[in-house]
């Protein structure tokens, strides 16, 4: 236990860095850059026109469909890696196991190529 | 039980997991409200880590920061629904949630309380936590996930199968008419089958 938390020493320290570079360039503009608000420096200008209505809109459902297939994915490799690291100990039952698990989702891979689903139109 | 530092980092962890996930509720803009559900799936790796888990933390940053958050953020940046009403009255359901919050709080009293008043009872367990130091936790998972828990492996395969091809089912709609590139076509095509010659009489067109 104890060696599993300080073999996580480095990832605190990279994150505390981190935090101090980050915090360190939010507050520096504020001590050193010069400072002078001009309503006129927002405003638009030359061919610059304001915005007619919100970025949000309706889109295309597609883009979850392809979001949707990535997490699923996403998650079978998670399976992936216990069976990796313990690939020595399961033995022929559990690489057939992975296969068969494996050749399900290949199953859904293929009806969802054949269907056109990674195709754009 | 925590001592020392696990127990400071364990009170970190737990303390911006609480606040964080408070301000996912309580913030007024929804993209900040998913900023802070990422920082809470972050804290509550931390704890998985702390309590040695620590294959569920990184499939935690993996699976929930890495894709779920992400398309959080990207319906909530996108779709046209206006959050900012939609989450006006969000704190008038506090005390359903908290009804919904200290049942789970409840059950989890009453499995953590049993291991507590009998600590045997762990060993009963069908498949005991090996030592961290013999076995990695990553390793222990999968030692018994692809064998021992092969059904439930593979009905885990099955469930994915299902969403996959509940999701073409649902969002796929192809337009009619869209003339696509065929790439076996284009290379079939040969000066025998892409010209045709005419003979043009002279003094008439064709």
């Amino acid at each position: 236990m104890d060696t599993l938390l300080s073999s996580y020493l480095p990832v605190v320290i990279f994150i505390g860095v981190a935090m101090l570079v980050g915090v360190a360039l939010t507050v520096a503009p504020f001590l050193v850059a010069y400072r002078n608000p001009d309503p006129e420096k927002l405003s638009a200008y030359e061919c610059g026109f304001n915005a007619f209505d919100d970025a949000r809109m309706k889109f295309d459902v597609r883009f979850y469909l392809v979001a949707i297939l990535f997490i699923i994915f996403d998650l079978e490799v998670a399976f992936l890696f216990p069976w990796a690291v313990s690939f020595g100990e399961i033995g022929m039952f559990g690489f057939w196991s992975m296969m068969v698990f494996l050749g399900i989702l290949t199953l859904g891979f293929i009806y969802e190529w054949k269907k056109g689903a990674l195709e754009w139109d | 039980m925590l001592t020392g530092i696990e127990a400071a980092f364990f009170y970190l962890f737990a303390f911006v997991a609480v606040a964080s996930a408070f301000m996912v509720i309580a913030a007024k803009n929804p993209v900040h409200s998913v900023l802070f559900l990422i920082l809470t799936f972050f804290n509550a790796a931390g704890l998985f880590l702390l309590t040695g888990a620590e294959f569920l933390a990184m499939i935690l940053l993996v699976v929930y920061v890495g894709a779920v958050a992400v398309l959080f953020l990207f319906v909530v940046m996108m779709l046209d629904v206006d959050f900012a009403a939609l989450k006006s009255g969000a704190l008038q359901y506090a005390p359903v949630g908290a009804l919904v919050g200290i049942v789970l709080a409840a059950e989890l009293i009453v499995v953590a309380g049993g291991y507590a008043f009998t600590p045997e009872l762990a060993a009963t367990a069908s498949m005991p936590t090996p030592d961290l130091a013999v076995r990695s936790n990553t390793a222990a998972l999968g030692d018994i996930l692809y064998t021992h828990y092969v059904h439930y492996f593979q009905m885990a395969g099955l469930i994915l199968l299902v969403a996959m091809i509940g999701a073409i089912v649902l969002t796929l709609r192809h337009k009619p008419n869209v003339r696509r590139q065929s790439v076996a076509a284009q290379v079939a095509r040969t000066p025998a089958t892409a010209i045709e010659v005419k003979k043009v009489e002279t003094g008439k067109g064709i």
